[in-house]
């Protein structure tokens, strides 16, 4: 056991990069919940986006173009469950448990051509200056593009549910259905414009895991990390920041666990792999009892059918 | 009429196997309060839906102010200049004030500019409210409040408003209509929809009124008796509930609650609250939801448990028993809310008969469902309670909310209780089912059972109540004869206005 080979700057800047495919998938799932809808089929999506974006960067030899087709194939699977669910009013639960094993199915099917190929590389932007600061270079200034995407992402979707009139409408529309469409909002718009993000956010984080991290095709390269991201949309209860501050927690977790690991700590695997889980749980246990009840907030129609009744 | 702001003429409205408007026509004034009547299922909601564009008519024509109106959305209405004021509060909880308001404007201002503009017309009209706020930390007063400035600051000339008053006390209801006779002074025109007679008597100078979707009166409430509208209403004569001679005084309580207090996860709860009642009594319990009404049933009905001696039927110790338990004993309950909680909305009139008379009328035979029974059980109710229902085979659903809560009531009160406690067992039922059910508790306690009655329906509590309490804040006043009380009085026991003021404005002097 040799904890001293941990480094604590080395060990952020992966949990920045770790964190990444976790942040773009809850962000886009926070983005569907919040307008009421409970899409348990991130895992589904997250691995078609996967797919969908390795065959289009392998196809192109771009990787810009490769994430492209990563958010259109996630939006494509998650434009089938927003049918399926807002129009013929199909349960959501199951439905989205449904897309997660047609996703998973499906990308491995299309991806029995790419296994053991490589992905064309990410363009890393050069930061000059910044990125030879003493360890503040290293863990915030050195990462791929993608990683800043996504940060500036929880900005703008912070700034867009917040601060806009349709953020506004579709933080209502996840209230209170009935309400909003009396005052004559569409519903099914806004829903299915929020689901069709929420896709291809798990699409990106998809491709970011098939490009970046790993980078080829595997079948399952995902790994329950659509689980993962919808386990941090709680913990945040349902807010930017708090889920950019859950999915550094469980890239962490993810990271610690690999240099425990490599440093020989004497902790079993799968008590570390079940880390995120015990916090999700136990977040919920503190935030769901006595005065924090209220902050917790799930939208108030989250996961109802709606029906635009007489 | 040529000084008409909306005309309607022949607005057809039809659904599958229901027409809930024919032929409709209907002239409002501008500057004049105009009272839609009718029992539920009459059109009336068909109708101002379709005025406020939420419901396209099959045919007819509509006319505001000149110019012919067809809205194919509510922001049309909106545009067009009518506002609309829903029954059920069409807001939304974890947003603020402001939010809401800006919710239900075409282009809402930047919120802190509306936060000023909310204030402003919120003074104008003596209807305080701070932008800020989070809906769900108000009364339902306030809630209303936020509703109608959200109408006002669009400048409305037409103001629908559907059931404004239901879930207001006395005083809250005379700022309301302070405010309203102001903005008829400064010429806006108010569609008024409400089953309370008295109000519209008091507010409206004409009545339009509905029955199965065509109008069939139209009247001056100012010089027409309420039982005449009434009569109209439901087309025929009303049954006024008639009472039985009161309760013996000296007869032993059945019911004693002594010393109760129950936490409640979303504030309030109960506070130390007592009352007995005795055999052959009527006791209404009245106040605005959210005082501590639901986790009292809650207690009563053994959903929730409380110390053993804090509930007490003839003596015996119940507050630590469970539902079922104390149905053998002869305390029954009918909670509030018809589908989903004192009723399986999915489930046949069979089931649901089982479900809460399994004991007291032996449906179960060696431990197993005796279907016929049951199903005699049922047919026994919606025959005694005149339910207007295809068989007992039908499921809740599929019942009117007045056929349903008949079926309630009268599945209770066919287990020959010992204890009746029933919750708001009118509301939102049309006048001839309300005095059906109203008379068929009156009848179970001359028959010498114990009534209990949690109502927000003050008129309904003067009416068939011997004695009355109001249960304010999770607190319950002493109860008193209701003979002799008066509508004062009983603002003062529900907690009076909840802090509102009456208009400040010249219009004050208006107020009743």
């Amino acid at each position: 056991m040799d904890l001293s080979a941990i480094s604590p700057a080395l060990l952020f800047a992966s949990l920045m990069v770790a964190s990444t495919p976790i942040l773009l998938a809850a962000l886009g799932e926070l983005v569907a919940e919040r307008a009421g809808v409970l899409n348990l089929g991130v895992e589904g999506m997250m691995i078609t986006g996967a797919v969908a974006g390795f065959a289009a960067a392998h196809a192109s030899g771009s990787a810009a173009l490769g994430f492209l087709g990563a958010a259109a194939g996630g939006a494509a699977l998650s434009a089938l469950f927003a049918v399926l669910v807002l129009w013929l009013r199909a349960n959501q639960v199951a439905t989205g448990l449904a897309l997660t094993l047609f996703g998973l199915g499906f990308a491995a099917l299309v991806g029995q051509g790419y296994v053991g190929l490589r992905a064309p590389p990410v363009p890393r932007p050069e930061i000059p200056l910044l990125r030879d600061i003493p360890v503040l270079g290293p863990v915030l200034f050195r990462h791929d593009l993608v990683v800043y995407l996504a940060l500036g992402l929880v900005a703008g979707v912070w700034w867009f549910l917040h601060r806009t009139g349709a953020g506004l409408r579709l933080r209502a529309v996840g209230e209170n259905h009935d309400a909003a469409h009396a005052l004559g909002h569409d519903v099914r718009r806004i829903r299915l414009l929020a689901v069709l993000f929420g896709g291809a956010c798990a699409g990106l984080g998809g491709a970011y895991l098939s490009l970046v991290r790993v980078p080829q095709w595997t079948e399952g390269l995902t790994a329950g990390a659509g689980w993962i991201a919808l386990a941090i949309v709680v913990f945040a209860s349902w807010r930017p920041w708090r889920l950019l501050l859950g999915a550094w927690l469980f890239g962490g977790l993810t990271v610690l666990q690999l240099n425990l690991q490599a440093a020989r700590v004497p902790v079993p695997v799968e008590l570390l792999s079940t880390a995120p889980y015990l916090v999700t749980i136990l977040v919920l246990v503190v935030i769901s009892s006595g005065r924090g009840r209220a902050a917790l907030a799930a939208p108030g129609s989250l996961g109802q059918p709606f029906h635009a009744s007489r | 009429m040529t000084d008409a702001l909306l005309t309607i003429r022949g607005l057809t409205k039809t659904y599958p196997g229901v027409v809930a408007n024919a032929d409709v026509s209907l002239d409002v004034r501008a500057a004049s309060v105009h009272a839609l009547l009718g029992e539920n299922g009459a059109g009336k909601s068909t109708l101002v839906k379709a005025i406020y564009g939420l419901v396209r008519p099959d045919r007819g024509t509509m006319t505001l102010a000149g110019r012919p109106h067809a809205p194919s959305s509510p922001r049309e209405a909106r545009a067009a200049g009518i506002g609309m004021v829903f029954q059920h509060f069409s807001l939304f909880e974890a947003l603020s004030v402001a939010e809401n308001v800006a919710l239900g404007m075409e282009d809402p201002p930047p919120l802190r500019d509306l936060g000023a503009r909310i204030r402003d017309v919120s003074r104008e009209y003596g209807l305080p409210l701070d932008p800020g706020r989070p809906v769900r930390d108000l009364s339902a007063g306030e809630r209303q409040r936020v509703e109608i400035v959200r109408c006002l600051l669009g400048r409305p000339r037409l103001l629908i408003m559907d059931e404004p008053t239901s879930v207001l006390t006395p005083q809250e209801v005379a700022i309301l209509f302070a405010t309203l006779r102001q903005l008829r002074a400064e010429g806006v025109a108010i569609l008024y929809i409400s089953h309370k007679l008295e109000e519209i008597r008091a507010l409206c100078e004409e009545a339009t009124i509905l029955r199965a979707g065509r109008v069939v009166a139209t009247c001056d409430p100012r010089e027409t008796p309420a039982r005449r509208m009434a009569e109209m209403m439901v087309g025929g004569s009303l049954r006024i509930p008639a009472r039985a001679a009161p309760a013996p005084a000296e007869s032993p309580p059945v019911l004693e609650v002594e010393g109760l207090s129950l936490a409640s996860p979303r504030g309030g709860g109960l506070r130390d609250v007592s009352f007995a009642v005795r055999a052959g009594e009527v006791l209404g319990i009245g106040g605005v939801a959210g005082n501590g009404q639901e986790e009292l049933l809650l207690a009563l009905s053994g959903e929730r448990r409380t110390a053993p001696g804090a509930i007490r039927l003839r003596g015996e110790a119940v507050g630590a028993l469970d539902p079922s338990a104390r149905r053998a004993r002869g305390l029954l309950c009918a909670p509030e809310e018809r589908n989903g909680h004192a009723a399986a909305a999915d489930m046949t009139l069979t089931e649901n008969a089982f479900l809460s008379a399994r004991v007291r009328a032996g449906l179960v035979r060696r431990g197993f469902v005796d279907w016929a029974a049951a199903r005699r059980f049922a047919e026994g109710v919606i025959r005694a309670f005149d339910v207007r229902a295809p068989g007992p085979e039908a499921t809740a659903r599929q019942l009117s909310g007045g056929n349903l809560q008949k079926f309630v009531i009268g599945r209770e009160i066919l287990q020959k209780p010992d204890v009746l406690v029933v919750a708001q067992p009118t509301w939102g039922v049309d006048a001839a089912a309300a005095a059906a059910i109203r008379q068929a508790l009156l009848d179970l306690a001359a028959g010498g059972a114990a009534v209990v009655v949690v109502s927000q329906d003050l008129d309904e509590l003067m009416e068939i109540a011997d004695r009355f309490a109001a249960l304010n804040e999770g607190r319950l006043s002493p109860a008193r004869p209701v003979a002799g009380l008066s509508v004062e009085e009983i603002g003062l026991m529900l907690g009076g206005a909840h802090g509102m003021e009456v208009a400040h404005s010249r219009h004050a002097g208006a107020a009743a």
